[in-house]
This record gives structure tokens, sequence and C-alpha cells, in this order.
């Protein structure tokens, strides 16, 4: 057991979903092993990518970033829908915490859960697709803002939601729309310019673009402006998730 | 010494329901309170209030001197709250939730309280059971145990007693007792009247948000419609129209006559001598709490 409130909130948190980790982390890796295969064989000799990257190797960043952002938006919501539902969120709400602490725990452990199905899918396809790594650095921090900003968009979801179906409607028509149209399996270049143009208002868009800049060096826009761009909305989203928790909205009746 | 809780004109509104309306309250350290009131009176929403649950509206309330907003760290860990709701989490066993309570207080290797306290409450044996497979009443047991890990001065329970079985009622009330003596301040709703009566030195009745009487049990017990004359007539006999207003209840033969004075009795068995009344039962009971807490919500 870790000491101190907002460890035990973290732990707590992370443990929640590694009991049920079969469901949690090893069904995502499954699924986006399955979309890989699916997609690379149909699709890998009709859309054109960048020309030196088969499209295979094109399509797994992407798909372990969507994964990632998929599985830390789940984390957080379904963990504040289900506490809330279920009444028992008052452990967490009669101890000391500070609405900070409160915060940095869900994130955390949502971005773990993210990182963990992304590990796995980075895993499950290391043996059978040629990946190069040209920028580390750009990977690690497009991976840790991609979670951190869908963690923080799953407590506004969680903590906004009153009921399961609410939840659904938000995960449904937000955040699978922003995932899917984002240039997971495509270019953007390689659409018509009016979706090219709404490509370019979906946030989720530069954190792939960016994500991928970090293994081929190569992207739709420049992997600064997408840094911009993912960061400016980290700060958006949390302070925004952190004025919620403050005047303890839906929690705090 | 600061008192352990202290309630200043607290307000709660959801809407247009007026959920406290100006409570003002006192409970000093060490004390065992009673907060009674009927469904709806607010009992739950002043105690959220007070475990920062939800924001009164107005007012400041205070835990071992802590306002509950300003200092809510500092007040969150003088105060231990059994919800009245049957909550729990289904991912954790017994003590995994203990311990996970107890982290969230800042306190680490709590094992040998939160042994003692699943022996208090008779959990031992389920200690490693996940919560889903309990019973309601265990569950709740659970709950006892999760409001007491990190040992806070005061402790409220909101109706505990709701759905537990009469070994464990009496097995509860006994801990809570000994808590007591050791010095924790209790404050405890509840619908079954006799166990207040028994375990509160004082009691706040509320009724619509409102305080409608405050004092020790024993001067409510005294204030109230004193003592009750209970008499099983004989057949056919009726009562004399001069004692009506003492009746204090009658079900099938049975009366209850309120009467003050234990001399009052001679005058009250002359007067159904002298109208022929016969009288197949008599007993004299004592006010009870019911009693009171019938006449304070009807004049209040
Ligand atoms: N979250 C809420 N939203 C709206 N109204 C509420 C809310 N919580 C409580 N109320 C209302 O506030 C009033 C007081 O409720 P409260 O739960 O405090 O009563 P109580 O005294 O605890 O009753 P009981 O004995 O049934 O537990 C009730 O009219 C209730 O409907
Ligand atoms: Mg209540």
């Amino acid at each position: 057991m870790p000491t101190g409130a907002f460890a035990t909130l973290l732990y707590k948190e992370a443990l929640r979903f590694w009991k049920v980790g079969f469901q949690t982390v090893a069904a995502p890796v499954l699924t986006s092993l399955l979309y890989l295969l699916i997609f690379s064989h149909a699709l890998a000799a009709h859309v054109r990518v960048y020309d030196s990257v088969s499209y295979t190797s094109f399509l797994v960043p992407g798909l372990i970033m969507m994964s990632l952002l998929q599985n830390a938006f789940a984390n957080t919501s379904s963990s504040l829908i289900q506490s809330k539902v279920t009444g028992n969120i008052i452990f967490v709400l009669l101890p000391p915490l500070s609405y900070r602490e409160f915060f940095a725990a869900y994130v955390l452990a949502a971005m773990l859960r993210g990182l963990m199905v992304g590990l796995g899918v980075w895993l499950g396809t290391l043996w059978f697709v040629e990946l190069n790594y040209a920028h580390p650095l750009w990977i690690v921090s497009f991976a840790l803002l991609g979670g951190a900003i869908l963690a923080a968009l799953g407590v506004i979801a969680g903590i906004w939601a009153d009921k399961f179906d609410q939840l659904a409607g938000f995960q449904n028509f937000i955040i699978m729309p922003l995932t899917f149209l984002s240039g997971v399996f495509y270019s953007i270049h390689s659409l018509p310019a009016f979706w090219q143009g709404v490509s370019h208002v979906n946030p989720v868009f530069y954190m792939i673009d960016g994500f991928r800049f970090g293994f081929f060096g190569l992207s739709d826009v420049s992997p600064w402006i997408s840094l911009a761009i993912v960061g400016s909305c980290f700060i958006l989203l949390s302070t925004l998730t952190l004025l919620m928790l403050a005047r303890g909205y839906k929690l705090r009746g | 010494m600061t008192p352990a809780i202290r309630v200043q004109q607290v307000t709660k509104r959801y809407g247009a329901l007026q959920a406290l309306g100006g409570v003002d309250l006192e409970v000093a350290r060490g004390e065992f309170f009673g907060l009674l009131g009927p469904n709806g009176a607010g009992k739950t929403t002043l105690i959220s209030a007070l475990a920062g649950l939800v924001r009164a509206s107005s007012g400041r309330l205070e835990v071992m001197g802590h306002d509950v907003v300003a200092d809510y760290r500092a007040a969150r860990r003088g105060l231990g709250v059994v919800p009245q709701e049957l909550v729990f989490d289904p991912f954790f066993t017994v003590r995994e939730t203990l311990d996970l309570q107890s982290g969230y207080f800042g306190i680490r290797d709590n094992g040998g309280w939160i042994d003692e306290i699943l022996d208090e409450l008779d959990l031992t044996a389920k200690a490693n059971v996940n919560m889903r497979a309990l019973s309601g009443g265990m569950k709740r047991r659970v709950l006892v145990a999760q409001a007491l890990v990190h040992r806070p001065p005061v402790i409220v329970l909101d109706e505990p007693t709701a759905g537990v079985d009469v070994e464990l009622r009496q097995g509860l009330w006994q801990f809570v007792r000994r808590l007591n003596r050791d010095g924790h301040t209790i404050v405890l709703t509840t619908h079954y009247l006799e166990e207040a009566e028994s375990l509160c030195g004082r009691i706040a009745m509320l009724k619509a948000g409102r305080v409608v009487a405050l004092d020790t049990t024993a001067n409510l017990l005294a204030r109230s419609s004193a003592h009750a004359l209970r008499l099983r007539l004989g057949a056919g006999s009726v009562l004399p129209d001069e004692l009506a207003p003492r009746v204090l209840s009658s079900e099938g033969g049975s009366l209850s006559l309120r009467f003050d004075r234990f001399d009052e009795i001679g005058a009250m068995l002359d007067r159904l001598r002298a109208a022929g009344v016969a009288i197949d039962d008599m007993e004299i009971g004592k006010p009870d709490l019911e009693q009171v807490f019938v006449d304070v919500m009807r004049t209040a």
C-alpha cells in the first residue's frame, strides 16, 4: 500500500482497472490488432500515404494513439460515473483530499491505462510491422499529452453525466468521431479539401500527426504546430476540469 | 474548548425546496447526541453539509473548531461518517476497502486498528471477501468500519441500524457506547426512538429543516405529556366524560390516560369507580420518547 491520500487514490484507480485487466487492457489491444489486420489487408493497395512508409507501418502509430486516447478517456469517465451512480464516490469525497490531488490521481491512473494499452498494441505489432523511431522524445511527449487530455475530458464527462447513457452519448458522438476522423487510417492529404479543413479543427488530428512524426519524421503539419495546439488543449481542459472540481460541480451538491 | 460540532445559521436550498431553514446547533465534545426527525426533515442534508458532501447555501459549520470549507482538511480528519445509503465499491474486498480508506486519510500500517474494528464488528471472517458477496447488514458494518479507520474524534451515524439484525444492533451499540466512553463524540440519527432514548444524552428534533426541540433527553421526557395510566375496561364499560380530556390514545378496549403527578391517580380511579366502570387490567407507563416526538411534531 502506498502512503498519502493522493498516492492511495492513484493506486486505487490503477488497481480498479488492473483487476479487470482482461477487459480494460487486453481487450482493447486485441481490438486494435484486429483493426490493423483488417485495414492493412483491405486498404494497403488503395490508400497512398507517405512514399517511404508502407501503409501498414503508417497505420500502427495511429492505432496505438487511438487506443491510448480512447482508453484514457474510458478510465476516468467510467470510474467516475460508476462511483456516482453507485454512491461510493463519497469514499473519496469524505477524506481530506484536495481537488488538485483528486484531479491528478484520476488523470494519472487513466494515462497509465492508456499507455499500457498503447504499449500492448505496439508490442503486438512489433513482430510483423517494420517501424522507425526517428524522434522518440516526440513519441513520448504526444503520448503523455494526448493521454492526459483525454483523461481530463473523461473526468469532465464522468462528472457531467448523471446516467450511463449520457456518458455513452458523449463517447459515441464526441470521442469516437474525434478519434476516427483524425487521420488514423489515412493521411489527410488524401482527403478532399473540405474534409482536410474539418480535420484541421480536430485536436486529435494533431495528437496523431505529432505522434506519427516521432516515428517516421514525416507529418501532415509541423510537429511544433501540433505540439502548440495539443499543449494548449491540455492547459485549457485541465483548467476547465480543475475549475469544475474546485466548485464541486455535481460532486458536492 | 471548542465544541465538537458547531452549526450556525445553516440553510440549504435545493431549487425551490428549503431543505434546511437556518439551523443552529452545538454538540459538546464527548456528547452522545441524537438528531431526530421525520423523513425529509433534513437530517442527512445537515450531516452532508458537515461532511462537505453538500455546500450549505448560507451559514457556517465547524468540526472540532475547524471550518468545513475553509479548513476542510482538518475538519474532515476530525469526522467519521456512516452514510445512510448502503454504498460500497464492488471492485474490492473488505480489507482492501479499509486499507484504501486509511490511505485516503494518510495513514499507513493501519492493520492493527483495522483488525480490531473488524473484530468488534464481527467481520473478521469476511475480511478477504469481496464487498459484493456480503449481506446487507454486513455491508452496513463495513460502512461503520470505514468511518472509524482514521479514529475520528467525532463520529456521525446516519441511521446505522436500518436493516441490521437484533444481535448486531446490540453489538453495534455496545461498541459505539465504548467509543463514546473513550472520548469520541457521537451523533446519531435513527427512527427507532427507543434506541435514541436509551443512548443519547441530548437530542435535537428537526422538522422541515428547522430545529423544533433541543434539550437533554431527560428534560424532553419530563417536559412532555407526562405519564400514562393504561387501562383495559370491562365489557360494556364506558369512560366517564370528565376523564375524556386525559385520553392519550384508545385502541380496542385499551385506553391511555395522561396524568402529571402520581397523586392524581387516586382521584381518577375514584371517578371510574363512581361511574361503575369495571377495570380488567391496569398498568402505569412512563413517558417515552416516541410520545414526546409525536407531541413535538404535532405542535411545532
Ligand atoms: N440532492 C437533492 N436534490 C434535491 N432535493 C434534495 C436532495 N437531497 C435531499 N433533498 C430534499 O431535502 C429534504 C431533506 O432531505 P434529507 O435527506 O436531509 O432528509 P432526512 O431527514 O435525512 O430524511 P430520512 O429520515 O428519510 O433520511 C427532502 O425534502 C429531500 O427531498
Ligand atoms: Mg436521511
